[in-house]
């Protein structure tokens, strides 16, 4: 018997054809579509229906992705992703680009809640029943009623000499005799990105934290309008920069879906191993962090040196440190020969060798396990709800992985180990890092073993037609969404970057309750949202 | 724990030696103040600030503290607040909802001071450049002495920089 633990609660899920059906059935008429190439399957429905799909899909165990917009002058193109059992629907509806009103996902998927007001901000669509009418996005570098992703609006925007800054959002306060409000950012004491976290604490503990995050909103969708493919595949591996490798492969996956070319699989098989390798770097770094936030200096010097000799060989093999601008529209710009490959697979044993004795060290260390066991706990229920992605949701008990249920190439004909716990801790997410190291070492090794012969580059063809594409990836913190509009010539009119820490930044307020503030650089640390990937 | 300190004495010392750049890292501004830099030589300490960056910068700098090229043993620090700074480090494009942070962050940095813009986004904006949501590079919102131009520079070449900036008499 197979327990639900072992396949993940997608295997409870409809598989997209009966959501379809299911959708129909509570009398929603979803109409198919084929204006998008990419393996995601696409269905119209009315703009009245928006919310009532929603419940019919949270009824069913179905996983809300994302949502977001594209400005067709008179209207806007909403398109929502929901991942079943073996793959993923998209829901697209059409609302007028003045006051357009949806009804809200919100209640039905906790994870649409910033999602939605962010295109309360960017577009000016009005969920009207959306529990909270705050702004997001927006601090006070836009104004009220204007809305930065129509068509109308320049990318030069109207900005002030000087932004002010953006004292007046509305936190939601705890009251109660010896409550304090503690504001922190978004400047933070370390070396780390910016952001405004607003505790309600009484004494040490939290009550109830608030993140008000998109300090670091570059206006990434706007800067992309205008671009060829290769300046896009450029901007994409610097949404999130500690993913460079797998937000430039959705990105590039869905150009070469909208154009329909396929690629070699040797190129296929290197772009696996760079997005392995970008895993394992970001997973020892994290490991060797959230133990110096404990105070257990001696895992940050291991780590940071193991995670230096790394970045190292990432230099010598493909010529970058955090292997940048390798990915790239029609394949990869680097090949490997037989030295290189010797390397890398030099650097598996290695470090191999050193994690046999270092990982059991950290997960049995007394006073390491201390801090990390019980601290911060998100349960699998509150995981399910907020739909969080990667290890996060492993660490909790939900195992969802595109590598292994809705698998790109070249990971189709791999059997991907995806290593899971209850613990929900920080200690469980800890050790789901170490697990995760070991599981991508494996997949190296393999692919290094069976690299096929051939051209680690197809021709990316002239864009005759106007066209659009979406490309998946399993990035190291969990699912990137891609979304791409190419114009006949293509120049792109529309890219939408869905990082997974749009749906893992709330894990961190839903974990808090009973947590000490001294335990939340740690907290956060284990989460590890990307500031840049979810502020765009 | 003796397997802790067992890993320790095996490790051993990593540190290598910082070679002197081969050619320019970094570029200084038109007004290098040599006598902050005549006393700052000992000892700098340094607050970071993220002003907009893809967090790419972020990694190398984690990296400067590792122990192969070990800052501290410059005398070079990372400190928790501005008040402490003797140099600002700047990194990203500065994104309009950070200007305001970023400003009041050069002001609360006592004097004399430094500000290193670090990498392509941090010198002219990089791939985000100037926009409704970006100011571009840092020194279009505050001074900036020298810049480290790479997406990200490696920590070598930020050392060999920072180095640079405190060597120049």
């Amino acid at each position: 018997m197979i327990s639900h633990a072992q396949l993940g609660w997608q295997c409870l899920s409809p598989d997209i054809e009966s959501l379809v059906l299911l959708l129909n059935e509570a009398g929603i008429p979803a109409k198919a579509q084929n204006t998008l190439e990419g393996p995601a399957k696409v269905v119209a429905i009315d703009s009245g229906f928006w919310g009532k799909a929603a419940a019919v899909a949270a009824a069913n165990r179905v996983r809300w992705c994302a949502v977001w917009g594209e400005h067709r002058p008179q209207e806007i193109s909403i398109l929502a992703a929901l991942a079943g059992r073996d793959g993923h629907l998209l829901l697209q509806t059409l609302v007028s680009d003045r006051q357009g009103e949806l009804p809200s996902q919100t209640p039905f998927f906790p994870a649409a809640n910033r999602p939605e007001r962010y295109l309360q901000d960017m577009f000016g669509i009005h969920f009207f029943d959306h529990p909270d009418q705050r702004r997001w996005i927006r601090h006070q570098a836009w104004q009220e009623g204007q809305y930065p992703l129509l068509k109308t609006f320049p990318p030069a925007g109207t900005p002030l000499d000087m932004t002010p800054p953006d004292c007046r959002y509305p936190f939601i306060p705890v009251e109660g005799d010896g409550v304090h409000e503690i504001p922190v950012g978004p400047v933070h004491a370390g070396i780390i990105e910016p952001g405004h976290f607003r505790f309600q604490a009484m004494g040490e503990d939290i009550l109830s934290l608030e993140e008000h995050l998109g300090y670091v909103h570059k206006g990434i969708e706007k800067c992309a309008e205008g671009r060829d493919v290769w300046g896009l595949a450029r901007l994409a591996g610097r949404v999130s920069g500690d993913s460079t490798v797998a937000h430039a492969w959705a990105a590039c996956q869905a150009c070469e879906a909208a154009v329909g070319i396929s690629l070699p699989r040797r190129a296929l098989v290197i772009r696996a191993i760079l997005a392995e390798r970008e895993r394992i770097a970001n997973h020892l770094g994290d490991i060797g962090a959230c133990c110096n936030d404990v105070g257990f200096t001696f895992a940050q010097v291991q780590c940071s040196r193991l995670r230096e000799l790394w970045q190292r060989q990432n230099s010598a093999v493909f010529g970058h440190r955090l292997l940048m601008d390798i990915v790239v529209p029609g394949g990869v710009n680097r090949d490997l020969n037989a030295r290189r490959i010797d390397l890398l697979q030099k650097a598996i044993e290695q470090l191999r060798h050193e994690l046999q004795d270092f990982l059991p060290l950290l997960y049995e260390y007394p006073s390491l396990q201390d801090r990390l066991r019980a601290t911060g706990v998100l349960s699998l229920k509150k995981a399910r709800s907020l739909g969080v992605l990667g290890f996060l949701a492993r660490a909790s008990g939900e195992c969802w992985d595109l590598r292994r249920d809705a698998p790109y190439a070249p990971y189709e004909d791999m059997v991907i180990t995806v290593p899971h716990t209850l613990e929900g801790d920080a200690s469980g997410r800890l050790r789901i890092r170490g697990d995760e190291i070991l599981v991508s070492l494996d997949l190296l090794e393999e692919m290094l073993k069976k690299l096929p012969a051939g051209d680690v580059m197809a021709e990316f063809p002239s864009v005759q037609r106007d066209c659009s594409g979406i490309g998946f990836v399993e990035g190291w913190r969990g699912e990137i969404l891609a979304y791409v509009h190419l114009d006949v010539g293509g120049i792109v009119s529309r890219y939408f970057p869905r990082d997974p820490s749009w749906l893992n930044w709330p894990a961190l307020e839903a974990m808090i309750e009973g947590v000490i503030v001294p335990d939340f650089p740690l907290c956060n640390k284990s989460v590890n949202g990307s500031y840049s990937g979810h502020d765009l | 724990m003796f397997d802790v300190l067992a890993k320790i004495f095996k490790t051993g010392c990593l540190t290598g030696k910082v070679p002197p750049p081969d050619q320019t890292v970094i570029e200084f501004g038109t007004v290098c103040r040599k006598e902050i830099v005549r006393i700052f030589g000992k000892s700098l300490a340094i607050r970071m600030v993220d002003a907009g960056s893809c967090n790419g910068c972020e990694l190398e700098i984690h990296a400067l503290n590792n122990g192969f090229y070990d800052i501290e043993r410059f005398g070079i620090h990372f400190v928790a607040s501005p008040r402490h700074a003797d140099l600002l480090l700047v990194t990203g494009p500065v994104a309009r909802h950070m200007q305001a942070a970023l400003k009041r962050t050069y002001e609360a940095t006592p004097d004399p001071k430094l500000v290193i813009a670090m990498g392509d986004c941090g010198a002219d904006g990089g791939e985000f450049g100037v926009s409704y949501a970006s100011c571009g590079a840092v020194a279009n919102v505050i001074p900036v002495d020298a810049v480290i131009r790479g997406c990200p520079p490696s920590p070598l070449q930020l050392l060999q920089g920072i180095t640079e900036l405190l060597r120049r008499r």
